[in-house]
Protein backbone atom coordinates (compact mmCIF):
# COMPACT_ATOMS: atom_id res chain seq x y z
CA UNK A 1 0.00 0.00 0.00
CA UNK A 2 2.71 2.18 0.00
CA UNK A 3 1.18 3.57 -3.63
CA UNK A 4 -1.79 5.42 -1.98
CA UNK A 5 0.56 6.82 0.72
CA UNK A 6 2.82 8.37 -1.54
CA UNK A 7 -0.13 9.66 -3.52
CA UNK A 8 -1.27 12.09 -0.34
CA UNK A 9 1.13 13.86 -0.11
CA UNK A 10 1.40 14.61 -4.66
CA UNK A 11 -3.04 15.07 -4.15
CA UNK A 12 -3.27 18.83 -3.90
CA UNK A 13 -4.84 19.33 -7.88
CA UNK A 14 -8.10 18.64 -9.22
CA UNK A 15 -7.93 16.72 -11.91
CA UNK A 16 -11.80 16.70 -12.66
CA UNK A 17 -14.42 18.30 -11.35
CA UNK A 18 -18.41 17.86 -12.26
CA UNK A 19 -20.02 21.09 -10.96
CA UNK A 20 -24.25 20.74 -11.40
CA UNK A 21 -24.27 18.72 -14.56
CA UNK A 22 -27.34 18.05 -15.57
CA UNK A 23 -28.89 15.45 -18.49
CA UNK A 24 -32.09 13.77 -19.59
CA UNK A 25 -32.86 11.89 -22.25
CA UNK A 26 -36.11 13.14 -23.95
CA UNK A 27 -38.29 13.09 -20.21
CA UNK A 28 -36.04 10.44 -18.81
CA UNK A 29 -33.69 12.55 -16.31
CA UNK A 30 -30.46 10.60 -15.58
CA UNK A 31 -28.13 13.08 -14.28
CA UNK A 32 -30.20 15.59 -11.50
CA UNK A 33 -27.32 17.78 -10.54
CA UNK A 34 -24.01 15.92 -10.31
CA UNK A 35 -20.70 17.51 -8.12
CA UNK A 36 -17.89 15.27 -8.15
CA UNK A 37 -14.20 16.01 -7.44
CA UNK A 38 -11.20 13.85 -8.64
CA UNK A 39 -7.80 14.46 -7.51
CA UNK A 40 -4.87 14.01 -9.31
CA UNK A 41 -2.91 10.91 -9.17
CA UNK A 42 -6.30 9.33 -6.97
CA UNK A 43 -8.42 6.31 -8.18
CA UNK A 44 -12.02 7.27 -7.96
CA UNK A 45 -14.25 4.99 -8.46
CA UNK A 46 -18.03 5.16 -9.76
CA UNK A 47 -20.59 2.62 -8.08
CA UNK A 48 -24.18 2.21 -8.87
CA UNK A 49 -26.57 0.06 -9.58
CA UNK A 50 -27.31 -0.51 -13.68
CA UNK A 51 -28.94 1.98 -15.76
CA UNK A 52 -28.49 4.84 -13.40
CA UNK A 53 -26.53 6.83 -15.69
CA UNK A 54 -22.20 5.76 -14.55
CA UNK A 55 -21.38 5.59 -18.42
CA UNK A 56 -23.01 8.42 -19.10
CA UNK A 57 -20.76 10.37 -16.33
CA UNK A 58 -18.05 8.72 -17.54
CA UNK A 59 -19.30 9.98 -20.84
CA UNK A 60 -19.93 13.29 -20.07
CA UNK A 61 -15.96 13.60 -18.75
CA UNK A 62 -15.02 12.30 -21.95
CA UNK A 63 -16.95 15.26 -23.89
CA UNK A 64 -18.48 12.26 -25.71
CA UNK A 65 -21.94 13.86 -24.48
CA UNK A 66 -22.80 17.36 -23.76
CA UNK A 67 -24.93 18.10 -20.17
CA UNK A 68 -28.01 19.85 -20.45
CA UNK A 69 -26.62 22.17 -17.67
CA UNK A 70 -23.74 22.27 -15.57
CA UNK A 71 -19.82 22.34 -15.92
CA UNK A 72 -17.55 19.67 -16.61
CA UNK A 73 -14.15 20.94 -15.88
CA UNK A 74 -10.74 18.85 -16.61
CA UNK A 75 -7.55 20.41 -14.84
CA UNK A 76 -9.16 23.62 -14.65
CA UNK A 77 -10.52 23.65 -18.43
CA UNK A 78 -14.23 23.27 -19.29
CA UNK A 79 -15.24 20.58 -21.35
CA UNK A 80 -18.71 20.97 -22.20
CA UNK A 81 -17.99 24.38 -23.96
CA UNK A 82 -14.55 23.67 -25.65
CA UNK A 83 -13.95 23.98 -29.01
CA UNK A 84 -12.83 20.87 -30.83
CA UNK A 85 -9.29 21.63 -31.06
CA UNK A 86 -9.71 22.88 -27.23
CA UNK A 87 -11.21 19.20 -26.67
CA UNK A 88 -8.61 17.28 -28.92
CA UNK A 89 -6.16 19.26 -26.74
CA UNK A 90 -7.75 17.90 -23.36
CA UNK A 91 -8.22 14.23 -24.49
CA UNK A 92 -4.49 13.57 -25.57
CA UNK A 93 -4.03 13.58 -21.64
CA UNK A 94 -6.51 10.78 -21.58
CA UNK A 95 -6.66 6.95 -21.87
CA UNK A 96 -10.01 4.83 -22.21
CA UNK A 97 -11.43 1.35 -21.17
CA UNK A 98 -14.11 1.23 -22.80
CA UNK A 99 -17.30 -0.72 -21.72
CA UNK A 100 -17.06 -2.93 -24.90
CA UNK A 101 -13.40 -2.48 -25.21
CA UNK A 102 -13.97 -0.98 -28.49
CA UNK A 103 -10.92 -2.50 -30.41
CA UNK A 104 -10.96 -1.34 -33.89
CA UNK A 105 -11.82 -4.80 -35.51
CA UNK A 106 -10.37 -5.03 -38.70
CA UNK A 107 -7.06 -4.20 -37.21
CA UNK A 108 -4.65 -6.58 -35.73
CA UNK A 109 -3.65 -6.46 -32.12
CA UNK A 110 -0.20 -5.03 -33.18
CA UNK A 111 -1.78 -1.89 -35.01
CA UNK A 112 -4.80 -1.29 -32.14
CA UNK A 113 -2.23 -0.40 -30.08
CA UNK A 114 0.21 1.39 -32.32
CA UNK A 115 -2.38 3.47 -33.54
CA UNK A 116 -2.46 6.27 -31.31
CA UNK A 117 1.48 6.41 -31.92
CA UNK A 118 0.94 6.55 -35.71
CA UNK A 119 -1.84 9.06 -35.43
CA UNK A 120 -0.74 11.27 -32.30
CA UNK A 121 3.17 11.68 -32.64
CA UNK A 122 5.97 11.93 -35.30
CA UNK A 123 7.62 8.78 -34.40
CA UNK A 124 9.43 5.99 -36.60
CA UNK A 125 8.04 2.71 -36.93
CA UNK A 126 11.53 1.85 -34.90
CA UNK A 127 10.13 3.38 -31.70
CA UNK A 128 6.61 2.44 -32.19
CA UNK A 129 7.63 -0.39 -32.31
CA UNK A 130 9.38 -0.93 -28.92
CA UNK A 131 6.82 0.93 -27.62
CA UNK A 132 4.08 -1.24 -28.44
CA UNK A 133 6.33 -4.15 -27.82
CA UNK A 134 6.60 -2.83 -24.27
CA UNK A 135 3.24 -2.03 -23.43
CA UNK A 136 1.97 -5.48 -24.60
CA UNK A 137 4.60 -7.19 -22.83
CA UNK A 138 3.36 -5.24 -19.60
CA UNK A 139 -0.24 -6.99 -20.33
CA UNK A 140 1.92 -10.44 -20.41
CA UNK A 141 -0.16 -10.71 -24.15
CA UNK A 142 2.56 -12.81 -25.95
CA UNK A 143 1.98 -13.78 -29.50
CA UNK A 144 -0.78 -12.23 -29.81
CA UNK A 145 0.50 -9.22 -32.69
CA UNK A 146 -1.10 -10.60 -35.68
CA UNK A 147 -4.03 -11.72 -34.41
CA UNK A 148 -7.43 -9.98 -34.73
CA UNK A 149 -9.55 -9.00 -32.04
CA UNK A 150 -12.26 -11.32 -32.84
CA UNK A 151 -9.83 -13.93 -32.32
CA UNK A 152 -8.57 -13.78 -28.43
CA UNK A 153 -10.74 -14.10 -25.59
CA UNK A 154 -12.66 -11.22 -23.65
CA UNK A 155 -10.04 -11.42 -21.29
CA UNK A 156 -7.01 -10.85 -23.81
CA UNK A 157 -9.08 -8.24 -25.68
CA UNK A 158 -9.78 -5.92 -22.49
CA UNK A 159 -6.07 -5.94 -22.04
CA UNK A 160 -5.54 -5.19 -25.38
CA UNK A 161 -7.72 -2.46 -24.65
CA UNK A 162 -5.83 -1.40 -21.80
CA UNK A 163 -2.32 -1.44 -24.02
CA UNK A 164 -3.69 0.68 -26.15
CA UNK A 165 -5.38 3.21 -23.58
CA UNK A 166 -1.92 3.39 -21.63
CA UNK A 167 0.06 3.62 -24.60
CA UNK A 168 0.35 7.23 -24.49
CA UNK A 169 1.07 7.52 -21.00
CA UNK A 170 -2.07 9.58 -20.38
CA UNK A 171 -2.29 11.48 -17.02
CA UNK A 172 -6.15 10.55 -16.76
CA UNK A 173 -7.85 6.59 -17.29
CA UNK A 174 -11.28 6.08 -17.71
CA UNK A 175 -12.39 2.32 -17.38
CA UNK A 176 -16.06 1.53 -18.04
CA UNK A 177 -16.54 -1.38 -15.92
CA UNK A 178 -13.44 -3.26 -16.71
CA UNK A 179 -13.82 -6.64 -15.28
CA UNK A 180 -18.10 -6.92 -16.22
CA UNK A 181 -18.21 -10.25 -18.11
CA UNK A 182 -15.18 -11.98 -17.08
CA UNK A 183 -14.55 -14.85 -14.50
CA UNK A 184 -12.69 -14.31 -11.29
CA UNK A 185 -8.87 -15.12 -12.02
CA UNK A 186 -9.45 -13.17 -15.11
CA UNK A 187 -10.95 -9.71 -13.46
CA UNK A 188 -8.31 -10.41 -10.48
CA UNK A 189 -5.51 -10.30 -13.40
CA UNK A 190 -7.29 -7.37 -14.76
CA UNK A 191 -6.79 -5.67 -11.30
CA UNK A 192 -3.36 -6.94 -11.14
CA UNK A 193 -2.52 -4.84 -13.93
CA UNK A 194 -4.15 -1.93 -13.25
CA UNK A 195 -2.55 -2.00 -10.02
CA UNK A 196 0.91 -2.83 -11.64
CA UNK A 197 0.70 -0.01 -13.92
CA UNK A 198 -0.88 2.98 -12.04
CA UNK A 199 2.10 2.09 -9.61
CA UNK A 200 4.76 3.00 -12.85
CA UNK A 201 2.56 5.53 -14.56
CA UNK A 202 0.82 7.56 -11.81
CA UNK A 203 -2.16 7.95 -13.92
CA UNK A 204 -5.68 9.47 -12.48
CA UNK A 205 -7.71 6.74 -12.55
CA UNK A 206 -12.14 7.01 -12.52
CA UNK A 207 -13.17 3.46 -12.56
CA UNK A 208 -16.94 2.73 -13.25
CA UNK A 209 -17.28 -0.78 -11.53
CA UNK A 210 -20.19 -3.56 -10.16
CA UNK A 211 -17.38 -5.66 -8.68
CA UNK A 212 -17.74 -4.77 -5.12
CA UNK A 213 -16.01 -4.97 -2.52
CA UNK A 214 -13.07 -5.80 -4.44
CA UNK A 215 -12.84 -2.68 -6.06
CA UNK A 216 -12.61 -1.22 -2.46
CA UNK A 217 -9.26 -2.42 -2.09
CA UNK A 218 -8.01 -0.80 -5.38
CA UNK A 219 -9.73 2.73 -4.77
CA UNK A 220 -8.91 6.51 -2.71
CA UNK A 221 -12.58 7.56 -2.97
CA UNK A 222 -15.89 6.02 -3.73
CA UNK A 223 -18.42 7.82 -5.78
CA UNK A 224 -22.03 6.30 -5.47
CA UNK A 225 -24.53 7.55 -7.81
CA UNK A 226 -27.81 7.30 -7.56
CA UNK A 227 -31.27 8.76 -8.20
CA UNK A 228 -29.42 10.91 -10.54
CA UNK A 229 -26.96 12.40 -7.99
CA UNK A 230 -23.57 11.32 -6.53
CA UNK A 231 -24.25 10.56 -3.32
CA UNK A 232 -20.82 10.27 -1.69
CA UNK A 233 -17.38 10.28 -2.61
CA UNK A 234 -15.53 8.87 0.63
CA UNK A 235 -12.87 6.40 1.29
CA UNK A 236 -13.96 2.59 1.00
CA UNK A 237 -13.80 2.99 4.73
CA UNK A 238 -16.29 5.44 5.33
CA UNK A 239 -18.61 4.34 2.67
CA UNK A 240 -18.71 1.32 3.98
CA UNK A 241 -19.95 2.74 7.59
CA UNK A 242 -21.97 5.97 6.05
CA UNK A 243 -25.54 5.94 7.54
CA UNK A 244 -26.62 7.79 4.14
CA UNK A 245 -29.96 5.23 3.71
CA UNK A 246 -29.03 4.98 -0.19
CA UNK A 247 -25.40 4.25 0.67
CA UNK A 248 -26.15 1.57 3.52
CA UNK A 249 -28.70 0.35 0.90
CA UNK A 250 -26.43 -0.30 -1.42
CA UNK A 251 -23.43 -1.65 0.94
CA UNK A 252 -26.39 -4.01 2.07
CA UNK A 253 -27.66 -5.43 -0.99
CA UNK A 254 -24.12 -6.02 -2.49
CA UNK A 255 -22.04 -7.16 0.22
CA UNK A 256 -24.21 -8.44 3.07
CA UNK A 257 -25.07 -11.91 1.97
CA UNK A 258 -22.25 -12.12 -0.95
CA UNK A 259 -18.92 -10.52 0.82
CA UNK A 260 -19.57 -13.55 3.35
CA UNK A 261 -19.24 -16.26 1.05
CA UNK A 262 -16.77 -14.24 -0.87
CA UNK A 263 -14.16 -14.18 2.33
CA UNK A 264 -12.16 -17.25 1.11
CA UNK A 265 -10.97 -15.28 -2.37
CA UNK A 266 -7.54 -14.46 -2.41
CA UNK A 267 -7.19 -10.46 -3.03
CA UNK A 268 -5.92 -9.37 -5.95
CA UNK A 269 -3.02 -7.38 -4.19
CA UNK B 1 -56.61 15.14 -38.03
CA UNK B 2 -54.28 17.38 -35.68
CA UNK B 3 -51.69 15.06 -34.91
CA UNK B 4 -51.66 14.21 -39.02
CA UNK B 5 -50.17 18.00 -39.34
CA UNK B 6 -47.89 17.27 -36.29
CA UNK B 7 -46.78 14.05 -38.00
CA UNK B 8 -45.76 15.81 -41.13
CA UNK B 9 -44.22 18.35 -39.10
CA UNK B 10 -42.24 15.88 -37.18
CA UNK B 11 -41.30 14.40 -40.12
CA UNK B 12 -40.03 17.51 -42.17
CA UNK B 13 -38.30 18.92 -38.75
CA UNK B 14 -36.45 15.45 -39.20
CA UNK B 15 -35.34 15.63 -42.99
CA UNK B 16 -34.37 19.24 -42.59
CA UNK B 17 -32.16 18.20 -39.64
CA UNK B 18 -30.61 14.92 -41.22
CA UNK B 19 -29.89 17.60 -44.51
CA UNK B 20 -28.24 19.90 -41.90
CA UNK B 21 -26.11 17.64 -40.47
CA UNK B 22 -24.71 15.89 -43.63
CA UNK B 23 -24.29 18.87 -44.89
CA UNK B 24 -22.08 20.38 -42.06
CA UNK B 25 -20.49 16.94 -42.27
CA UNK B 26 -19.65 17.07 -45.97
CA UNK B 27 -18.02 20.57 -45.24
CA UNK B 28 -15.62 19.48 -42.26
CA UNK B 29 -14.37 16.32 -44.72
CA UNK B 30 -13.89 18.30 -47.53
CA UNK B 31 -12.04 20.73 -45.23
CA UNK B 32 -9.80 18.25 -43.95
CA UNK B 33 -9.37 17.31 -47.40
CA UNK B 34 -7.30 20.05 -48.60
CA UNK B 35 -5.29 20.96 -45.58
CA UNK B 36 -2.53 19.10 -43.96
CA UNK B 37 -1.02 16.82 -43.29
CA UNK B 38 -1.91 14.82 -45.90
CA UNK B 39 -1.18 11.10 -45.83
CA UNK B 40 -1.14 9.32 -48.61
CA UNK B 41 -1.06 5.35 -47.47
CA UNK B 42 -4.27 5.12 -46.64
CA UNK B 43 -5.81 6.95 -49.71
CA UNK B 44 -4.18 4.57 -51.29
CA UNK B 45 -5.57 1.91 -49.94
CA UNK B 46 -9.08 3.45 -50.06
CA UNK B 47 -8.46 3.82 -53.96
CA UNK B 48 -7.28 -0.11 -54.44
CA UNK B 49 -11.22 -0.95 -52.56
CA UNK B 50 -13.32 1.44 -54.23
CA UNK B 51 -11.69 1.68 -57.63
CA UNK B 52 -9.43 -1.45 -58.31
CA UNK B 53 -11.63 -3.73 -56.88
CA UNK B 54 -14.55 -2.83 -58.74
CA UNK B 55 -12.63 -3.26 -62.16
CA UNK B 56 -13.92 -6.29 -63.11
CA UNK B 57 -17.99 -5.56 -62.54
CA UNK B 58 -17.08 -2.28 -64.36
CA UNK B 59 -15.91 -4.39 -67.37
CA UNK B 60 -18.50 -6.50 -67.59
CA UNK B 61 -21.31 -4.06 -66.99
CA UNK B 62 -19.58 -1.94 -69.62
CA UNK B 63 -18.82 -4.51 -72.80
CA UNK B 64 -22.22 -5.36 -72.11
CA UNK B 65 -24.08 -1.69 -72.01
CA UNK B 66 -21.91 -0.80 -75.39
CA UNK B 67 -23.57 -4.19 -76.82
CA UNK B 68 -26.79 -3.12 -76.24
CA UNK B 69 -26.52 0.01 -77.45
CA UNK B 70 -24.85 -0.85 -80.67
CA UNK B 71 -27.54 -3.66 -80.83
CA UNK B 72 -30.42 -1.32 -80.32
CA UNK B 73 -28.95 1.58 -81.98
CA UNK B 74 -28.20 -0.29 -85.36
CA UNK B 75 -32.41 -1.27 -85.52
CA UNK B 76 -33.07 2.04 -85.16
CA UNK B 77 -30.75 4.03 -87.18
CA UNK B 78 -31.08 1.45 -89.86
CA UNK B 79 -34.89 2.55 -90.37
CA UNK B 80 -33.80 5.86 -91.40
CA UNK B 81 -30.77 4.31 -93.52
CA UNK B 82 -27.61 5.63 -91.25
CA UNK B 83 -26.11 2.80 -89.76
CA UNK B 84 -22.91 4.85 -90.36
CA UNK B 85 -24.12 6.87 -87.21
CA UNK B 86 -23.60 4.00 -84.86
CA UNK B 87 -20.05 4.60 -83.87
CA UNK B 88 -21.60 8.17 -83.09
CA UNK B 89 -24.35 6.71 -81.22
CA UNK B 90 -22.44 4.56 -79.24
CA UNK B 91 -19.92 6.55 -78.21
CA UNK B 92 -21.63 9.58 -77.16
CA UNK B 93 -24.58 7.97 -75.46
CA UNK B 94 -21.60 6.34 -73.36
CA UNK B 95 -19.14 9.39 -72.41
CA UNK B 96 -21.87 11.74 -71.78
CA UNK B 97 -24.69 9.75 -70.10
CA UNK B 98 -24.26 6.25 -69.68
CA UNK B 99 -20.92 5.91 -69.03
CA UNK B 100 -21.11 8.01 -65.44
CA UNK B 101 -24.34 7.19 -64.63
CA UNK B 102 -23.66 3.36 -64.64
CA UNK B 103 -20.26 3.48 -63.38
CA UNK B 104 -21.84 5.36 -60.39
CA UNK B 105 -24.36 3.15 -59.66
CA UNK B 106 -21.83 0.22 -59.74
CA UNK B 107 -20.06 1.73 -56.98
CA UNK B 108 -22.77 2.50 -55.03
CA UNK B 109 -23.96 -1.13 -55.19
CA UNK B 110 -20.13 -2.38 -54.56
CA UNK B 111 -18.74 0.09 -52.83
CA UNK B 112 -21.12 2.85 -51.21
CA UNK B 113 -23.11 -0.46 -49.33
CA UNK B 114 -19.48 -1.66 -47.83
CA UNK B 115 -18.89 2.10 -47.00
CA UNK B 116 -21.82 2.37 -44.92
CA UNK B 117 -21.68 -0.64 -43.20
CA UNK B 118 -17.83 -0.17 -41.97
CA UNK B 119 -18.67 2.80 -40.99
CA UNK B 120 -21.87 1.72 -38.92
CA UNK B 121 -20.56 -0.90 -37.38
CA UNK B 122 -17.77 1.42 -35.90
CA UNK B 123 -20.28 3.58 -34.80
CA UNK B 124 -22.37 1.18 -33.15
CA UNK B 125 -19.33 -0.66 -31.42
CA UNK B 126 -17.92 2.90 -30.19
CA UNK B 127 -15.32 2.73 -32.15
CA UNK B 128 -15.63 6.29 -33.62
CA UNK B 129 -15.78 7.65 -29.73
CA UNK B 130 -12.88 5.63 -29.39
CA UNK B 131 -11.16 7.62 -32.05
CA UNK B 132 -12.56 10.77 -30.78
CA UNK B 133 -11.17 10.02 -27.35
CA UNK B 134 -7.77 9.33 -28.34
CA UNK B 135 -7.82 12.92 -29.89
CA UNK B 136 -7.84 11.07 -33.41
CA UNK B 137 -9.76 13.11 -35.68
CA UNK B 138 -12.99 10.63 -37.32
CA UNK B 139 -13.54 12.59 -40.53
CA UNK B 140 -9.69 12.73 -41.25
CA UNK B 141 -8.65 9.28 -40.21
CA UNK B 142 -11.64 7.50 -41.69
CA UNK B 143 -13.61 9.92 -44.36
CA UNK B 144 -10.71 11.60 -46.28
CA UNK B 145 -9.28 8.60 -47.47
CA UNK B 146 -12.54 7.41 -48.91
CA UNK B 147 -13.54 10.84 -50.02
CA UNK B 148 -10.26 11.11 -52.18
CA UNK B 149 -10.08 7.78 -53.26
CA UNK B 150 -14.30 8.26 -54.81
CA UNK B 151 -12.98 10.86 -56.46
CA UNK B 152 -10.17 9.67 -58.11
CA UNK B 153 -11.53 6.32 -58.65
CA UNK B 154 -14.98 7.38 -60.31
CA UNK B 155 -13.51 9.35 -63.50
CA UNK B 156 -11.00 6.61 -63.96
CA UNK B 157 -13.49 3.68 -63.70
CA UNK B 158 -16.24 5.65 -66.16
CA UNK B 159 -13.15 5.81 -68.87
CA UNK B 160 -12.68 2.55 -68.52
CA UNK B 161 -16.58 1.79 -68.70
CA UNK B 162 -16.93 4.18 -71.67
CA UNK B 163 -13.87 2.35 -73.21
CA UNK B 164 -14.68 -0.92 -72.81
CA UNK B 165 -18.82 0.06 -73.88
CA UNK B 166 -17.23 1.34 -77.03
CA UNK B 167 -15.02 -1.97 -77.75
CA UNK B 168 -18.41 -3.98 -77.01
CA UNK B 169 -20.68 -2.19 -79.10
CA UNK B 170 -17.59 -2.66 -82.02
CA UNK B 171 -18.02 -6.36 -81.38
CA UNK B 172 -21.93 -6.40 -82.12
CA UNK B 173 -21.83 -3.94 -84.27
CA UNK B 174 -19.14 -4.38 -86.88
CA UNK B 175 -18.48 -7.90 -86.17
CA UNK B 176 -21.88 -9.25 -86.03
CA UNK B 177 -23.97 -7.09 -87.58
CA UNK B 178 -21.50 -6.09 -90.50
CA UNK B 179 -21.09 -2.38 -89.86
CA UNK B 180 -18.03 -0.86 -91.44
CA UNK B 181 -14.96 -1.15 -88.92
CA UNK B 182 -14.15 2.09 -90.57
CA UNK B 183 -17.09 3.92 -90.70
CA UNK B 184 -17.64 2.95 -87.19
CA UNK B 185 -14.63 4.39 -85.64
CA UNK B 186 -14.73 7.73 -88.03
CA UNK B 187 -18.19 8.42 -86.86
CA UNK B 188 -17.20 8.56 -83.34
CA UNK B 189 -13.69 10.29 -84.34
CA UNK B 190 -15.79 13.14 -85.79
CA UNK B 191 -18.68 13.74 -83.41
CA UNK B 192 -16.89 13.13 -80.46
CA UNK B 193 -15.40 16.93 -79.26
CA UNK B 194 -13.96 18.18 -75.91
CA UNK B 195 -17.44 19.21 -73.86
CA UNK B 196 -19.17 15.53 -74.37
CA UNK B 197 -15.55 14.76 -72.63
CA UNK B 198 -15.81 16.73 -69.96
CA UNK B 199 -19.33 16.57 -69.06
CA UNK B 200 -18.62 12.70 -68.23
CA UNK B 201 -15.62 13.97 -66.37
CA UNK B 202 -17.58 16.75 -64.26
CA UNK B 203 -20.20 14.01 -64.07
CA UNK B 204 -18.10 11.60 -63.03
CA UNK B 205 -15.93 13.55 -60.33
CA UNK B 206 -19.57 15.06 -58.89
CA UNK B 207 -20.96 11.23 -58.69
CA UNK B 208 -17.89 10.09 -56.44
CA UNK B 209 -18.14 12.77 -53.95
CA UNK B 210 -21.62 12.27 -53.51
CA UNK B 211 -21.49 8.81 -53.24
CA UNK B 212 -18.90 8.87 -50.73
CA UNK B 213 -20.69 11.36 -48.91
CA UNK B 214 -23.83 9.50 -48.53
CA UNK B 215 -22.19 6.40 -47.56
CA UNK B 216 -20.26 7.98 -45.35
CA UNK B 217 -22.58 9.90 -43.28
CA UNK B 218 -25.36 7.58 -43.48
CA UNK B 219 -22.61 5.50 -41.68
CA UNK B 220 -21.76 8.18 -39.21
CA UNK B 221 -24.63 9.36 -38.28
CA UNK B 222 -26.18 5.68 -37.95
CA UNK B 223 -27.29 6.37 -34.18
CA UNK B 224 -29.80 9.11 -35.38
CA UNK B 225 -31.38 7.08 -38.10
CA UNK B 226 -35.19 7.44 -37.48
CA UNK B 227 -36.18 4.45 -37.89
CA UNK B 228 -33.39 2.81 -35.07
CA UNK B 229 -29.99 2.60 -36.30
CA UNK B 230 -28.73 -0.37 -33.31
CA UNK B 231 -27.28 -3.36 -33.74
CA UNK B 232 -27.27 -5.92 -37.04
CA UNK B 233 -30.53 -4.69 -38.31
CA UNK B 234 -29.95 -0.93 -37.90
CA UNK B 235 -27.19 -1.57 -40.01
CA UNK B 236 -28.56 -3.45 -41.93
CA UNK B 237 -31.15 -0.95 -42.53
CA UNK B 238 -29.63 1.76 -42.95
CA UNK B 239 -26.92 0.45 -45.45
CA UNK B 240 -30.08 -0.31 -47.83
CA UNK B 241 -31.14 3.45 -47.34
CA UNK B 242 -28.11 5.04 -48.40
CA UNK B 243 -27.81 2.98 -51.51
CA UNK B 244 -31.09 3.80 -52.25
CA UNK B 245 -30.46 7.26 -51.26
CA UNK B 246 -27.16 7.43 -53.49
CA UNK B 247 -28.46 5.86 -56.42
CA UNK B 248 -31.33 8.29 -56.60
CA UNK B 249 -29.14 11.32 -55.78
CA UNK B 250 -26.86 9.83 -57.99
CA UNK B 251 -30.09 9.91 -61.19
CA UNK B 252 -30.95 13.37 -60.09
CA UNK B 253 -27.50 14.84 -60.55
CA UNK B 254 -27.17 13.66 -63.41
CA UNK B 255 -30.36 15.16 -64.57
CA UNK B 256 -29.17 19.06 -63.19
CA UNK B 257 -25.72 18.41 -64.79
CA UNK B 258 -26.96 17.42 -68.30
CA UNK B 259 -29.39 20.61 -67.91
CA UNK B 260 -26.70 23.12 -66.70
CA UNK B 261 -23.70 22.04 -69.08
CA UNK B 262 -25.97 21.44 -72.25
N1 LIG C 1 -27.55 7.90 -26.02
C1 LIG C 1 -28.59 7.69 -25.21
N2 LIG C 1 -29.84 7.99 -25.61
C2 LIG C 1 -30.89 7.78 -24.81
N3 LIG C 1 -30.81 7.28 -23.58
C3 LIG C 1 -29.61 6.95 -23.11
C4 LIG C 1 -28.42 7.13 -23.90
N4 LIG C 1 -27.36 6.72 -23.18
C5 LIG C 1 -27.85 6.31 -22.00
N5 LIG C 1 -29.19 6.44 -21.95
C6 LIG C 1 -30.05 6.10 -20.80
O1 LIG C 1 -29.43 6.58 -19.64
C7 LIG C 1 -29.57 5.63 -18.59
C8 LIG C 1 -28.22 5.36 -17.97
O2 LIG C 1 -27.43 4.62 -18.88
P1 LIG C 1 -25.95 4.15 -18.54
O3 LIG C 1 -25.13 5.32 -18.20
O4 LIG C 1 -25.50 3.32 -19.68
O5 LIG C 1 -26.16 3.24 -17.26
P2 LIG C 1 -25.03 2.50 -16.42
O6 LIG C 1 -25.07 3.13 -15.08
O7 LIG C 1 -25.48 1.07 -16.35
O8 LIG C 1 -23.74 2.66 -17.12
C9 LIG C 1 -30.23 4.41 -19.16
O9 LIG C 1 -31.55 4.39 -18.70
C10 LIG C 1 -30.20 4.61 -20.64
O10 LIG C 1 -31.41 4.18 -21.19
MG1 LIG D 1 -22.54 1.38 -18.26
Amino acid sequence: MTVKQEKQFSSARIAIELVDVKKSFGNQQVLSGVNLQVEEGTTTVIVGASGQGKSVILKHMLGLMKPDAGQIKVFGQDVASASRRQLKEIRKDFGVLFQNVALFDSMTIYDNVALPLRERTEAGEEEIRANVEEKLNMMDLHGVHEKFPAQISGGMQKRVGLARALVLDPKIVFFDEPTTGLDVLKSNEIYRLFHDTQARLRYTAVIVSHDVPKIFKLSDRVALLAEGVIQSSISPEEFQRSDNPLIRHFVETTMGPIYSSEKEETAPL
Amino acid sequence: MFSFFEKIGDHGLYYLEQAGRMGLFLLACVWRMVTPPYKLFPAVRQIHFIGARSIFVILFTGGFTGMVLALQGYYTLRKFGSEGLLGAAVALSLIRELGPVLAALMVVGRAGSAITAEIGIMRNSEQIDALECMAIDPCRYLMVPKFIAGIVSLPLLTAVFDMVGILGGYLVGVMMLGVNGGTYFQGMYSSVDWNDIEMGLVKSLVFGLLIVWIATAKGYFLHWERSGGFGAEGVSRTTTSAVVLASVTVLVWDYLLSAIML
